[in-house]
């Protein structure tokens, strides 16, 4: 059975002050597989967040359904962590706390959740950094942070809505190395939200690339570069030629999006 | 020395704050000393520094001084009690912010002080009066603070509580108290201060104690010097409460000072 079923879900925004309704999400099908890595492409407003929102079940369809493992998802929960694009660490914890808040939540014995919290900043390179409240790390530090804190909660699902979106390039591209570090070697199930052809490439198994509003998967191709995979990669002619035929893909709709405004 | 937002240095910004009062300080000798205003109308620094003295000395000012701070801390207390509770629930939900708001909206212009004579009818001049100027004072005001400093809390933070697993309890418990709770206390700090207002307004009418109750015996023997004197005792108080309040805050709240 697949993961994670996305069945002909869209999403109708109602207008604006009277305004046009918004048809930010056409009917959309998708089937994710167990350990599948999937990187989600696409222009600007094609709406990727709404379906990772819907996914995540902080918004709901305006038609169709999406089913986790065969359940229905009818609002957020532990099983789908999610990582967002702007920073969203609690202020008022420290990234220890931060990362063991939904330890807390489920009531994970104290010990255990030290043991869990401990591995995650190692796995996240923040050793030494446990205590810090966000305001005091770099951005790069603070989605780590959020990256352990979905991560230490063993869901099922990984929703990654541009996580690497606001950091330097050299920065991201640690980060990109970190995450799939971790995916091979736990094999999460990973939804992934870009706007970087590199980045989709690099980490994906599944490139989907979105046409421009209102937003459809346009294609789905997979990406048969063997695992595990270092960033010398990205200079290999495999690389060089699905980055051009997605650049292409990307292109069409970049301009269709532009015309439309 | 006047770019926009620049900061000075600690030591400027203390030598800027003690210029000012010798500026005031000289202004006020000046007038007064050189007989330009008459004693009967403004005592000067010395007399009023006298006056202070044989207040504490003679008449026992210390006891005034420790019943007035008693009722304002009682009041404030009880309000803030009662107060901060009800403005969580209504930030945190809208049903309970639809009941209550049109009501405390209105309620909060009511003037506190407008209540005085129907208080000493239903509460005559006792504590209990004292202490309902202070509530009805500060009440209205902290409910409604409260409830838009929780109505503003971040939604992105609790949707992201929401993904790791929290139900509506962990969300007010854990996002949106914790989240709120240094602007709570600057809140409960600027109120405070507004306390102090009102529990002299209380004192000047039908008391047998307190600073407001000295000033109003003092204007009777026309002694300009203790009228000033406890005008300015409220100050420091009020400057002394306000520091330990901060320090407090920041010590509560590391988190939330951090620049
Ligand atoms: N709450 C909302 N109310 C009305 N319209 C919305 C709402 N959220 C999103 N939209 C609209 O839906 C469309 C898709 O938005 P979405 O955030 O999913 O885009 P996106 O693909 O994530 O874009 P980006 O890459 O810029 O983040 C946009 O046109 C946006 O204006
Ligand atoms: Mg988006």
């Amino acid at each position: 059975m697949s993961k994670l079923r996305v069945e002909n879900v869209s999403r109708v925004f109602p207008g604006v002050r009277g305004g046009q309704p918004t048809r930010a999400l056409e009917p959309t099908d998708l089937t994710v597989e167990d350990n599948d890595f999937i990187t989600i492409l696409g222009p600007s407003g094609c709406g990727k967040s709404t379906l990772l929102r819907i996914v995540s079940g902080l918004d709901r369809p305006t038609t169709g359904r999406v089913l986790l493992d065969g359940q229905e998802v009818s609002q957020p929960g532990p099983d789908r962590g999610m990582v967002f694009q702007s920073y969203t660490l609690f202020p008022w914890l420290t990234v220890r706390e931060n990362i063991a808040f939904g330890l807390r939540e489920k009531r994970v014995p104290v010990a255990e959740q030290a043991d869990i919290v401990n591995r995650f900043i190692g796995q996240v390179g923040l050793k030494g950094f446990e205590n810090h409240y966000p305001k005091q790390l770099s951005g790069g530090m603070q989605q780590r942070t959020a990256l352990a804190r979905a991560l230490a909660n063993d869901p099922k699902i990984l929703l990654l809505d541009e996580p690497f979106g606001a950091l330097d390039n050299q920065t991201r591209a640690l980060m990109q190395e970190l995450l799939l570090g971790i995916w091979e070697a736990d094999r999460k199930t990973v939804l992934f939200v870009t706007h970087d052809i590199d980045e989709a490439i690099f980490m994906a198994n599944r490139v989907l690339v979105m046409t421009a509003r209102p937003g459809r998967v346009k294609c789905d191709i997979a990406i048969d570069l063997p695992h595990p995979r270092h960033y010398t990669m990205k200079t290999t002619p495999e690389f060089a030629a699905l980055k051009a035929r997605l650049t292409e893909e990307i292109r069409v709709e970049s301009i269709r999006a532009a015309a439309e405004h | 020395m006047f770019e926009p937002l620049k900061p000075v240095s600690p030591g400027r910004r203390i030598a800027l704050g003690i210029l000012f009062f010798v500026v005031f300080f000289v202004l006020w000798g000046g007038a007064t000393f050189s007989g330009l205003v008459p004693p009967l109308f403004l005592a000067d620094p010395l007399k009023t520094a006298q006056a202070g003295i044989a207040l504490f000395v003679e008449y026992g000012f210390i006891k005034d001084v420790g019943v007035t701070i008693w009722r304002v801390v009682g009041g404030f207390v009880i309000a803030a009690v009662f107060a901060v509770p009800l403005g969580i629930m209504m930030g945190a939900f809208k049903s309970v912010e639809a009941f209550f708001e049109p009501f405390i909206s209105f309620a909060r212009y009511l003037p506190a002080s407008a209540f005085i004579p129907l208080l000493i009818l239903w509460a005559g001049v006792g504590e209990a009066q004292k202490l309902s100027v202070i509530i009805i004072g500060s009440f209205f005001q902290v409910v409604l603070m409260v409830s838009v400093i929780v109505g503003g809390s971040r939604v992105d933070l609790v949707e992201a509580a929401y993904t790791l697993g929290a139900k509506r309890g962990g969300i007010v418990r854990r996002v949106l108290l914790p989240g709120a709770a240094p602007q709570i206390a600057e809140c409960l700090r600027l109120v405070l201060g507004w306390a102090w207002t009102y529990v002299i307004v209380a004192e000047l009418i039908g008391a047998s104690s307190g600073i407001g109750h000295m000033i109003m015996d003092s204007q009777r023997l026309l002694d300009t010097g203790q009228m000033i004197f406890g005008i300015v005792t409220i100050g420091v108080i009020g400057l002394v409460s306000d520091f330990l309040f901060k320090q407090a805050n920041e010590r509560l709240y590391p988190w939330y000072f951090l620049k």
